[in-house]
């Protein structure tokens, strides 16, 4: 890139009007994230979220002071229901429903056309609606797995409070926490594209659930395409393929949270990047939805 | 004067849907007032002002708004307001709420975008109900909300896509009322209507449509004239139409005059509708003929149509 190419998009970054952008970017958060916390499509990503929750809660109940369990097996159980059921279900299906409704509801509504009247830039729009999507499900999810966690551990008593403490329990939560966000990130990245792509997002989304389900068996460079490829080296806890999939499963060279967390997001960001081509495309034609 | 950057201009513009035709080749030079496009549904009105705003994207050619195009939304939008026909808004907002989430997405502060939609509010008479969910609101009142947001932050140029559709007839007035104001401040307005007798009495100038071509444009007298070469047809409803008949024979601007089927009028077919007014007035006294009525027949956008494009006029 030459000097006077440089110059030019240093000139063209600062004078730039950030602020506007920034409160137009606060303008858009407000309004996505109520939107997101009380529309009546969200009840059921609640009861997706909560509903491990409840489970953990039921657990506790049943078995004060850790009777008939272990923390060990806990443990386990845990991070098979974050694993198999947050991973595979609640996230994926949650950042499904959410992610791919935040255009294709406003265009099944009809009111998309507000948004693109406003003196806001698209790739704006598609990074507001996005965070708001990412702030909404991450709180969701987070809230749940962390309640979840509390129950898992709390029911033993002094035991269970220094596995947390002074023991690896509380960077198992941290991690957790951190995948939950991640897998926010990258799955609501892929279904936000997918809806500006496809009229009825349902069928890709079914074709990303197998992808990210059966990626393990793909060579090795194409399971860096997968978000749960970069989710399943962060877990703390580390579950075994069992069964048939053992039999395919190809083993990726593991890699360190190092490489996984910026993969992930610059995954997520060419995803969006990808979206921001795509919004600048966009014409109002609900009569074609 | 008129530069591109006080006028809307279209060069060429093209836009198809696929294989169907929304404009074809649109030529135009919009400059302020009050612009009327009329045309029967699916001549390409919408079309042409969702071009004009960025909604959709011209297939051939090229439109500019004061010199301005969308790409440059924030200059763009800032004299812009567009006030489509989408009878739909966001879910669960409030009249208030409604426009004043979509000023602060221009970067207003919280007391700015009140005061706006405040005044905005006022300005159509929806002050009662601002406070209440548009979703309880009647068609005329989502009509007028929605004409509050599109002139909330006060737009040079404001486009209206049938305006009228389900007002009645009390809003109706202001809203025209409203609009000429506009237009005399010296904003661009720009309005779509099937109804042609509802707005040519506020056109600086019209865009007539048909088929997705421009058929007729220009000041609304210009317009006006090329109608008039049509004789007017008028009724004229009386006890005796046949003494009213064989008065208007002799008279040279009356091109036709024929009774009524139910035998109690004329309908007179004329070149000069003032010289038949003034004929029919004299008739009246001299022959203390009662009457019952007299209505112009053919008044109407369909009329015109007829006279200008044929059968095109058919579903206006």
């Amino acid at each position: 890139m030459s000097t006077a190419a440089v110059a030019r998009m240093r000139k063209s970054l600062v004078e730039a009007p950030w602020q506007l952008w920034l409160s137009q970017l606060a303008a858009i958060l407000r309004i996505e994230i109520k939107k997101n916390l009380w529309m009546r499509r969200s009840i059921w990503i609640y009861l997706l979220a909560f509903a491990p929750t409840l489970m953990f809660g039921i657990h506790a109940l049943t078995s004060p002071m850790g009777r008939g369990t272990s923390i060990g097996e806990d443990t386990q159980v845990f991070a098979y229901v974050f694993q198999i059921f947050y991973l595979r279900v609640g996230i994926f299906f949650g950042c499904m429903g959410l992610f791919t409704w935040l255009f294709r509801g406003e265009v099944v509504e009809k009111s998309l056309h507000y948004y693109f009247l406003a003196p806001v830039r698209r790739p704006l729009l598609i990074a507001g609606k996005f965070l708001a999507g990412l702030i909404t499900t991450a709180i969701v999810f987070n809230t749940s797995v962390l309640l979840g966690f509390i129950f898992t551990y709390s029911h033993f008593g002094p035991a269970g409070r220094a596995f947390v403490f002074s023991g690896p329990g509380l960077g198992y939560l941290l991690d957790y926490l951190l995948v939950t966000t991640l897998a926010c990130l990258g799955l609501g990245s892929l279904f936000l594209a997918l809806s500006l792509v496809f009229k009825n997002p349902i069928l890709p989304g079914i074709a990303v659930l197998l992808w990210e389900t059966f990626h393990a068996v793909a060579p090795a460079l194409l399971q860096k395409l997968s978000v749960s490829f970069y989710l399943k080296q962060l877990c703390p806890v580390t579950i075994p393929p069992e069964g048939l999939m053992a039999l395919f499963t190809v083993l990726a060279e593991p890699v360190s949270p190092w490489v996984a967390v910026p993969g992930l997001v610059l995954l997520s960001a060419a995803i969006l990047a990808f979206a921001c081509v795509r919004i600048r495309r966009t014409e109002i034609s609900y009569l074609a939805d | 004067m008129t530069t591109a950057a006080n006028t809307i201009v279209f060069e060429n513009v093209s836009k198809f849907y696929g294989e169907v035709l929304g404009v074809n080749r649109v030529n135009l030079t919009l400059p302020p007032g009050v612009t009327s496009l009329v045309g029967p549904n699916g001549s390409g009105k919408t079309t042409l002002m969702n071009l004009m705003t960025g909604l959709i994207r011209p297939t051939q050619g090229r439109v500019s708004v004061l010199g301005l195009t969308p790409d440059e939304p924030e200059e763009f939008f800032r004299h812009v307001g567009y006030c489509t026909q989408f009878d739909s808004f966001p879910k669960g907002v409030t009249g208030f709420e409604f426009i004043y989430q979509l000023l602060r997405l221009r970067g207003l502060s919280s007391s700015e975008a009140a005061c706006l939609t405040a005044e905005a509010i006022e300005r159509v008479n929806m002050a009662p109900a601002a406070h209440r969910r548009v979703a309880g609101y009647s068609k005329g009142m989502r009509q007028r909300i929605r004409l509050a947001q599109a002139i909330a932050h006060h737009p040079t140029v404001l486009v209206l896509d049938e305006p009228l559709n389900g007002l009645d007839p009390m809003a109706r007035a202001e809203s025209i009322a409203l609009f000429e104001a506009l237009g005399k401040q010296g904003m661009h307005v720009v309005i779509s209507s099937h109804v042609l007798h509802e707005v040519d009495k506020i056109s600086d100038q019209v865009v007539l449509m048909s088929y997705g071509y421009v058929v007729a444009e220009g000041q609304i007298h210009g317009v006006r004239s090329e109608v008039k070469e049509h004789p007017m047809q008028i009724l004229v409803r009386c006890p005796h139409p046949n003494l009213l008949a064989s008065r208007l024979f002799s008279q040279d601007h009356v091109v036709e005059a024929k009774l009524n089927n139910d035998g109690k009028g004329v309908l007179v077919r004329t070149k000069d509708a003032e010289q038949f007014y003034q004929l029919l007035n004299r008739i009246v006294v001299e022959e203390n003929l009662p009457l019952e009525s007299v209505a112009p027949n053919d008044d109407d956008v369909n009329s015109v149509y007829q006279y200008l494009i044929g059968s095109g006029g058919s579903n206006v």
